[in-house]
């Protein structure tokens, strides 16, 4: 085992070799003189989408992805434009970004933090994306935000409703244009209070993270202040599957509410066990008991099907809704891929062409001159109405919709309607909301 | 060398010119050739590569010589990179004392969670092992520890991740980033041959220099004593207790190497990317550095780096062929036959790199049950046949 064999070759060989192990990392001196990261020098720009291709928000991701290529080609002019046309601002003309042409490369977030983390290093390092897109979780979100700050690199979150993202997690180089926690309280506590009273009990079953969270904080004070009551609040775990050991405590609590603070595959199982146990056949203190989901997706109603019918949630988008944008996106999406597209879709679709346009604004890539850009930023005709990018905090202030499960669907993708289109008046909120407390952006890092 | 027989000697010197020399290898393909997808020398990748080299180099001193499978190790590679970014969260972003933590706090994880599980074996160790990981993921998953105590401890699903109000006491005017005394793990020198890119990454090359530490130290013990006694553990436990020994001694030790293996890896993995989240412990990832050893070769010494270079590569170089790309592949072919081919390689790619880890993975067990290795083996030794016509000695495995 101690076998010292210490040979004058031996030890020349082991030397040399050491020392050119030493060496190497330090003879190369030729250093980049990029004025930030992944500088474009060529005829193209390349910008990375990374959404969930595997895991249980797969659906959404493809959707996203969906939208992202009708994006690359409405921006190098092809197709018929979609929102480009009715989009407030006119910088983009169609021929690409800055006069180069868009390209892009795409990555699994497999809906974890580590894997959208590796994802979105190799589309910076590998395939020098400039931009990243996408995403359907707020764990992911923020971890690939983070990322993108040290990078330096601008990310434009796709879904992601946390009011984390642009609370406490908030960075200078991370963008939302999806509507948060928060937002869903506000909008939706006035239009429970009329359907529903004022004197209602509500039971909370919460997903166990960030995401669920913050939205039963945000949902139980808003509607608190209408004069609800919060029974309790159950914290259930991401990967339950069955949630009837939950329900069965809700019938003898006293509540006549609930609230499922539960996104996907969760709010799928949750709603449809919360049905079969015959609660919104039930009369509590006198009242119909009923069911809320704060966050609503048409994925989600999809997967739930006749279980949704009356139950009322809110959504960052709908393609029913019927202004110009709206319009001009349904249609060039629909020809294309022949369905409508999601809220995901939307969001994603949005968050590339504001990302465009905000370069052909401050023309560079950089990004310290695109956030600037970007903040403060008025614009409409994205299918939202107008729409502010907030500063402080690079949340967007826009209408938030409250929806309804139609109670005779058409068809398939005919699940929800519009109950009410809250105005943005009603949701917004001070930077330093004691929600959104804690934060700080820091300053906007353009890398190299 | 170094206490290394000749043999040795020659695999050691092989693991070094690969870590010094992959930003080159990897890098193989020029910059704007078609062939540049498969290149893999960016960074992260090649991090990847040596760190979780390194975490089934760990694993393999358990499972390539106890013969114990534990189906939990991804929890030591959690803790480690909780305790790192929580260092860089106190004191300042210098890797030195966040690494030693990680090794500290995973070898005691592995003391208590090894003192259980090894009072068993065979299955039931493997199940033990499992229960306890996910219990640990749980825990992380829902920071119930943090809730308990009132503070943030692992942050749950979002990750631990390091604010502008963290204390970092030591930080003053410091880099911001990690670094080792000042040498920052993402500064990087980039050199231009003709059409051709390298990378040369300060993380990349203190991970490579840690992989290598790691497998010497991993020479050293499959050559020791110590490492004679946990392979007799793994051959006839029965005989070892016959014949008076208590074999728990040794299998606890190789258990804690294994989880302190891991614990570095883990503390590497927060050092190159400062952020750590529940489902690096989550069962799935103890899976993957079995398949990975596995893959490369149970008990062999370079097996597990093979391994882990092969699923890594998979997992990020395959999954990120989507179907633009394999029209522009394909697109030499007539217009049915391309989409024919496009619809049947993209079943394997993308999202589909899963089916083709599982399809090498079953071709391996199934024709090279001695992992890659074997397979190098194999071609080495039809090689020296054909030159030599006799001589052709059977290969053994290296252990």
């Amino acid at each position: 085992m101690t076998k010292s064999n210490l040979t004058r070759r031996g030890v020349l060989k082991s030397g040399a070799v050491a020392g050119a192990g030493v060496a190497l990392p330090t003879i190369f001196t030729a250093s980049s003189a990029a004025a930030y990261t992944n500088e474009p020098t060529g005829g193209t720009v390349t910008l990375g989408f990374n959404v969930p291709q595997t895991g249980p928000y797969a659906e959404e991701g493809l959707d996203e992805l969906r939208a992202q290529e009708l994006a690359v080609e409405h921006l190098n002019g092809m197709g018929d434009g979609g929102m480009m046309n009715t989009f407030s601002s006119k910088a983009l003309k169609g021929n690409g970004i800055l006069g180069k042409k868009v390209e892009f490369v795409t990555g699994d977030t497999q809906t974890k933090s580590d894997a959208a983390r590796a994802s979105a290093k190799s589309m910076i390092e590998k395939d020098g994306a400039i931009m990243i897109n996408g995403g359907s979780s707020s764990g992911v979100a923020i971890a690939v935000q983070g990322l993108c700050q040290d990078a330096g690199v601008i990310f434009m979150a796709g879904l992601t409703h946390s009011n984390d993202t642009t609370g406490k997690d908030k960075k200078a180089n991370g963008f939302r244009h999806f509507f948060n926690g928060y937002m869903s309280g506000a909008a939706l506590a006035p239009v429970l209070a009329k359907e529903y009273g004022t004197d209602r009990r509500a039971y909370h079953l919460t997903a166990d993270y960030t995401w669920g969270w913050t939205q039963q904080e945000s949902v139980a004070a808003a509607t608190e202040a209408m004069g609800w009551e919060t029974v309790n609040n159950v914290l259930t775990p991401l990967a339950a599957t069955d949630f009837s050991s939950y329900i069965t405590p809700v019938l003898n609590s006293g509540a006549d509410v609930l609230v499922l603070n539960h996104y996907g595959g969760n709010m799928v199982n949750s709603l449809t066990n919360a049905v079969q146990f015959g609660l919104r056949d039930k009369m509590v203190n006198g009242k119909q008991f009923e069911i809320v989901v704060p966050l609503y997706s048409e994925l989600m109603a999809e997967g739930a099907g006749a279980n949704v019918q009356g139950v009322i949630g809110s959504m960052n988008w709908n393609w029913q809704l019927t202004d110009e944008g709206t319009k001009a996106f349904v249609k060039s999406f629909g020809e294309k891929y022949g369905r409508p597209p999601s809220g995901s879709a939307h969001t994603c679709y949005v968050q590339t062409l504001l990302y465009a346009d905000a370069c052909e604004r401050a023309g560079t890539f950089n990004p310290c001159g695109v956030a600037e850009a970007l903040e403060g930023f008025e614009f409409d005709g994205m299918g939202n109405g107008p729409t502010l990018y907030r500063a402080d905090d690079h949340q967007c202030f826009k209408d938030v919709l409250v929806m309804k499960g139609k109670d005779n669907p058409a068809n398939k993708f005919d699940l929800l309607e519009i109950v009410e289109v809250t105005p943005r008046a009603q949701v917004e909120y001070a930077p330093d909301h004691p929600m959104f407390a804690g934060g700080d952006l820091g300053k906007c890092n353009p890398g190299a | 060398m170094l206490g290394l027989n000749k043999k040795d000697t020659s695999l050691l010197m092989f693991v070094v010119a690969l870590s010094l020399f992959a930003p080159i290898i990897l890098n193989i393909f020029p910059k704007d050739s078609g062939f540049a997808f498969f290149n893999g020398g960016y960074p992260d990748l090649m991090q990847r590569f040596a760190i979780f080299g390194i975490f089934a180099i760990g694993f393999n001193i358990l499972f390539g010589l106890t013969g114990y499978l534990s189906f939990g190790h991804a929890a030591f590679l959690g803790v480690g990179s909780y305790a790192a970014v929580w260092m860089f969260k106190l004191l300042n972003y210098n890797i030195l004392p966040a690494l030693i933590l990680s090794v500290v706090v995973a070898g005691l994880v592995s003391v208590v969670i090894g003192w259980i599980s090894l009072r068993r074996s065979g299955i039931y160790f493997s199940i033990l092992t499992l229960a306890f990981a996910q219990m640990m993921y749980a825990i992380a998953y829902s920071d119930l520890f943090g809730r308990w105590m009132g503070i943030t401890l692992t942050n749950g699903e979002t990750g631990l991740q390091i604010y502008n109000n963290d204390p970092q006491i030591l930080l003053g005017n410091g880099p911001t980033s990690p670094h080792l005394f000042g040498l920052e793990m993402g500064a990087r020198k980039v050199l231009s041959i003709g059409p051709w890119e390298f990378v040369f990454p300060v993380g990349y090359y203190l991970c490579a220099i840690l992989l290598i530490l790691s497998f010497y130290l991993s020479i050293r013990i499959f050559r020791s004593p110590f490492g004679l006694m946990l392979r007799a553990i793994k051959s006839n436990q029965t005989r070892m207790s016959y014949t008076g020994l208590n074999s728990k001694p040794y299998t606890l030790a190789a258990f804690v190497i294994s989880g302190m293996y891991a614990g570095l890896a883990g503390g590497l993995l927060a050092a190159m990317d400062p952020l750590a989240g529940a489902e690096r412990m989550y069962w799935t990832e103890s899976g993957a550095v079995v398949i990975m050893t596995i893959l490369g070769g149970v008990g062999t010494l370079i097996g597990p780096i093979l391994g882990a270079g092969t699923i890594k590569y998979m997992e990020n170089i395959i999954s990120k062929m989507n179907e633009k790309l394999l029209h522009d592949w394909f697109s030499f072919l007539p217009e049915s036959l391309e989409y024919a081919m496009v619809w049947l390689a993209s079943w394997f790619t993308g999202e589909g790199w899963h089916m083709t880890q599982g399809v090498l993975f079953m071709l391996v067990i199934i024709f090279l049950p001695g992992g890659l290795v074997q397979g190098g083996q194999k071609l080495a030794s039809r090689f020296r046949r054909n030159k030599a016509d006799d001589t052709a000695t059977n290969a053994t495995p290296a252990e």
